[in-house]
């Protein structure tokens, strides 16, 4: 990147842009974890539009309930 | 960081304790290239932990051949840009807040705020390369791997970005 051209904006954007701190202090191993755990234990939204659908089906046609446990 | 082939394979078939051990090693790494495209430490460790979600989530497309670390780099520019994409309400810098060098007596307080409101208003594909480019000065080659295009591709983003911070500046009374 030494394009003479870019110089000026570089400098005005080197001037006027807070440079963050790049100190990496503490260890994100405990709240990478707790993500981990927090999507594993969740039911997916759409198993729940699933298992409503069913439901719904189920009433509404209470003639495949029978069908349905003998495929069980 | 070279990693062992074995760690990468038993990474690569889902092993959590070979996850846990990659992040370790790379959550640093991963952290401080974040931290450089949106300049804010607490967001960047948000970023952090998406970004090895993200990694944990694709572990089966990882090919243990490959760099785990340009890997992680790559997803990471992507979860940066996501962030950066997303609406957000505007929430000006203090004024107060040190600049990267010793600031220029010659470059006034307004002028460096109307410099900061040009670069956030940039697209975030165009904002990410010009950070990269202009103030990290990353070489063009680690950000184009980084961002998944050719050098090309980056060189194209950087000049569009100056020529509309050119712009911007000009309409608000910065000479560039």
């Amino acid at each position: 990147m030494n394009d003479p051209n870019d110089d000026k904006i570089r400098k005005l954007l080197k001037q006027s842009i807070h440079p963050a701190s790049q100190e990496f202090e503490r260890d994100l191993w405990p709240q990478m974890l707790r993500r981990l755990e927090e999507r594993s234990t969740g039911v997916p939204w759409f198993d729940w539009a699933l298992l409503a659908l069913a439901a719904v089906c189920l009433f509404l046609v209470p003639d495949t309930i029978p069908l349905l446990l003998y495929h069980l | 960081m070279e990693q062992p082939a074995e760690l990468l394979q038993r990474f690569a078939h889902g092993d959590l304790e070979a996850f846990e051990s990659l992040f370790r090693q790379f959550q640093g790494e991963v952290f401080r290239w974040i931290v450089r495209i949106v300049r804010d430490p607490g967001v960047a460790e948000d970023l952090t932990i998406e970004t090895f979600w993200r990694i944990h989530r694709a572990h089966a497309r990882f090919d243990p051949d490959r760099s785990f670390g340009a890997w992680a780099r790559r997803i990471a520019t992507n979860t940066a840009l996501d962030h950066l994409k997303k609406p957000r309400p505007e929430v000006a810098l203090p004024d107060d807040l040190p600049a990267a060098a010793i600031p220029d007596p010659g470059i006034q307080q307004d002028v460096r705020k109307r410099v900061r409101q040009a670069f956030r208003e940039l697209p975030a594909k165009l904002r990410v390369a010009a950070t990269l480019a202009l103030m990290e000065e990353e070489p063009y080659q680690e950000i184009a791997d980084a961002l998944g295009i050719s050098v090309g591709a980056v060189k194209l983003r950087v000049f569009r970005a100056v020529r509309l911070l050119r712009k911007r500046l000009d309409q608000l009374g910065v000479k560039t």
